[in-house]
């Protein structure tokens, strides 16, 4: 059998932006942990999000000292872990739901699991499972060198964060230094339902941003509401909610749980139409 | 002494700053104002004068001619750290770092700790130069050091139990970065040991080296000859790097770390991270991690809370592997020993932590022999430990009973 030359990871999310933005939208991307509630329950929810309305996917590779997230993604890979979810797992889900048709998906992950997994091995691992690349958020600027070694060849995308305490210069190169998109951090503190994003400093940032380049930008922390995915694709080219979803599907398994997280990424799909 | 690269790398392979986005300010922030303050001569007199007015410096040197009495054995003098204003080696870094905080108009102070050791430092120093601080202490431990949660709360400070994860002090550790991305602008995060992102594993080097710099003086004067060994625990591993700090441009002089094996180098779910753990990144920096393979953090068992974390100092790692330093392990039982032999022979109920290191210390002295000079850092004293080694101790002859009646 003979196929196309298969499009890069990186490549298939600015497919995926274009996508939106063509059809006067922004694009949403749900975060949701592998293994949570259950494997089964989470390779469902994962397969029902592009239907929902998802335009691209983030799978979270469960990690018991998450140092940038709230008490929802905390409990979300505890109990995954818990469940026994390895990174093996999470990509086999990631696999299996891209073979059957899911969007764009992205690995959210910590450093260290990956490190141990090997970056080389890792890289070559999410190209095989149709994969297009990593968030890592706890490798800064500072420290992206071999990880940006191992998936720039590959075309692997890697988007890195800018927050709110980023100065203007550096948020540049690392919007520069982002491959895929750029992630902005809607607020300080960590990922969290509770407290919602500040869009008041984004708007500047994403000014001085588009000055220097129309790469693709992102907006997450703190979305809960078509609202505040309204305002993020006003301001932005799409939002990520994370905790929120799975602060929606707070106790459910099975088919109750993906109902719920279909419909919620459903109402929050509203938010991304842009009414300019 | 060593100093980090630019990037906050030992020997270019340990450290480094593997923090979110949303802290790389702060630690820039924090870098360019410890190396103005590291410059300026009136922070120095400052911390100078607070550590001897108020934490009580120099702190001696004693021999301890009952502890090592075998009549070919080395002899074995401690830096009597235990002496400190709260009880050990932890006050010399919150002093520091406190300055640094107030220079930086800083107007909250947190912090994480295990036993409560550097939470009631920290709490000291901040009532001491007027800043709020917030503890933040594993559920678990705040129950198991109910002691040090009151004292505290006594010197003004809120202490907060962290509920997620295993609920000790790796998880506090976690929650006090998260605290600080919450509240970046205006709260200094003090951090307890030689441990974290860059450049805190350096600045608290330099804030516990005056440990060292006192013992080589002190050792010239009194022996007119520098010690053939220098030993100390290793938990994170200041109190250790304080110490080799004094000697480590002295080639001839030996350092050793001694971590907490637990029940065993072997157990499951020893402490011990330079012997049995693997390189990876914990808490900002890479060094040696208790890991799984597939670099999930370990569970880690000491008896003793302060040793009992699963990282360790970036730079303790680049020491072990360059060989200028050797990391051993004692147990439990080896700790519990030396806590008693310390006791009945020198008249010093030491810290469980500090027991481990005069564990080896011991062993150390007969094998060096008569003429060697082996230095300990007797980093803390025990009222902290006491009531938690009665009641181990009880359960342990319990259990003994219970086997003869079996029998
Ligand atoms: C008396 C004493 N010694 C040693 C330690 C271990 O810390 P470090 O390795 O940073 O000196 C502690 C920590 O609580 C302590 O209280």
């Amino acid at each position: 059998m003979t196929t196309a030359p298969a499009m890069t990871g990186k490549a298939r999310i600015a497919e995926a932006f274009a996508r939106a933005h063509a059809a006067g939208r922004g694009v949403l991307v749900p975060y949701l942990c592998a293994g949570d509630p259950d494997r089964e329950t989470s390779a469902a929810m994962l397969a029902a999000m592009g239907p929902a309305g998802a335009d691209i996917v983030e799978l979270g590779i469960p990690y018991g000292d998450p140092l940038a997230d709230g008490p929802t993604i905390a409990a979300a890979a505890q109990r995954a872990l818990d469940g026994g979810t390895t990174i093996d797992d999470a990509l086999a889900i990631a696999e299996e739901a891209v073979k059957n048709g899911a969007p764009p998906t992205l690995m959210f992950t910590y450093y260290n699991p990956v490190l141990q997994f090997g970056l080389e091995r890792f890289a070559d691992a999410l190209v095989a499972s149709g994969i297009c690349g990593a968030i890592v958020p706890d490798v800064p600027l500072e420290e992206v060198d071999d990880l940006r070694a191992a998936f720039a060849p590959r075309g692997l995308a890697l988007p890195l964060l800018v927050a709110p305490t980023t100065p203007t210069e550096r948020a540049q190169t690392i919007a520069a230094a982002s491959e895929g998109f750029t992630y902005l951090v809607s607020r300080l503190g960590v990922t969290s339902a509770s407290t919602g994003p500040d869009f008041a400093w984004i708007a500047d940032r994403v000014a001085s941003l588009r000055t220097k380049s129309a790469a693709p930008l992102a907006i997450g922390f703190g979305i809960s509401s078509a609202a505040h995915v309204a305002a993020a694709c006003a301001i932005a080219d799409g939002a990520i909610v994370g905790s929120a979803l799975i602060d929606a599907y707070a106790g459910m398994v099975g088919a109750e749980a993906v109902d719920r997280a279909r419909a919620f990424i459903g109402e929050l799909h509203t938010g991304t139409v842009r009414t300019r | 002494m060593n100093k980090p690269d630019a990037r906050g790398y030992f020997g270019g392979m340990f450290g480094g700053k593997f923090v979110p986005e949303v802290l790389v300010g702060a630690l820039q922030e924090l870098e360019v104002a410890m190396e103005a303050a590291f410059a300026d001569p009136a922070f120095w007199a400052e911390y100078h004068a607070i550590l001897r007015d108020f934490v009580g410096r120099p702190s001696p040197l004693l021999e301890a001619n009952r502890f090592s009495d075998e009549a070919d054995a080395a002899t074995v003098i401690f830096k009597r750290e235990d002496l400190n204003h709260t009880g050990a080696h932890k006050i010399n870094n919150t002093v520091g770092q406190g300055l640094l905080a107030r220079r930086m108009g800083k107007k909250r102070i947190i912090a994480e700790t295990g036993a409560g050791q550097h939470g009631v430092a920290t709490a000291t120093i901040g009532a001491k130069l007027g800043i709020p601080v917030d503890v933040y202490m594993g559920a678990l431990d705040v129950e198991r050091q109910s002691l040090n949660v009151y004292v505290m709360k006594l010197l003004g400070a809120k202490v907060h139990g962290v509920t997620g994860g295993t609920q000790t002090l790796k998880d506090a550790t976690n929650e006090a970065f998260r605290q600080w991305a919450a509240r970046v602008a205006d709260t200094f995060y003090i951090i307890g040991s030689v441990v974290g992102a860059h450049p805190y594993p350096y600045m608290v080097r330099e804030f516990q080296k005056v440990i060292g710099i006192e013992s080589r003086a002190q050792m010239l004067e009194r022996y007119g000859r520098l010690p053939t060994d220098v030993v100390a625990c290793v938990g994170g591993g200041s109190n250790a790097m304080g110490i080799f700090a004094g000697f480590v441009d002295d080639p001839d002089v030996k350092l050793w770390g001694v971590e907490a094996a637990g029940h065993g180098l072997h157990a499951v779910d020893t402490a011990a991270t330079l012997n049995a753990g693997t390189i990876g990144v914990l808490h900002g920096s890479r060094s040696y991690v208790m890991q799984t393979p597939a670099g999930q953090v370990l569970n880690t068992h000491s008896i003793s809370a302060g040793l009992d974390y699963p990282g360790v100092g970036p730079e303790h790692a680049f020491l072990k592997d360059s060989g200028r330093a050797t990391y051993v392990a004692a147990t439990d039982d080896d700790a519990l020993a030396a806590f008693h032999r310390c006791a009945e022979r020198e008249g010093i109920v030491c810290a469980l932590e500090t027991a481990h290191a005069l564990a080896f210390a011991r062993d150390l002295a007969r094998k060096r022999g008569k003429g060697g000079l082996v230095l300990v850092n007797l980093s803390g004293r025990g009222d902290k430990d006491t009531r938690q080694v009665e009641e181990h101790e009880a359960n342990a002859r319990a259990a003994a009973l219970v086997e003869t009646v079996r029998a």
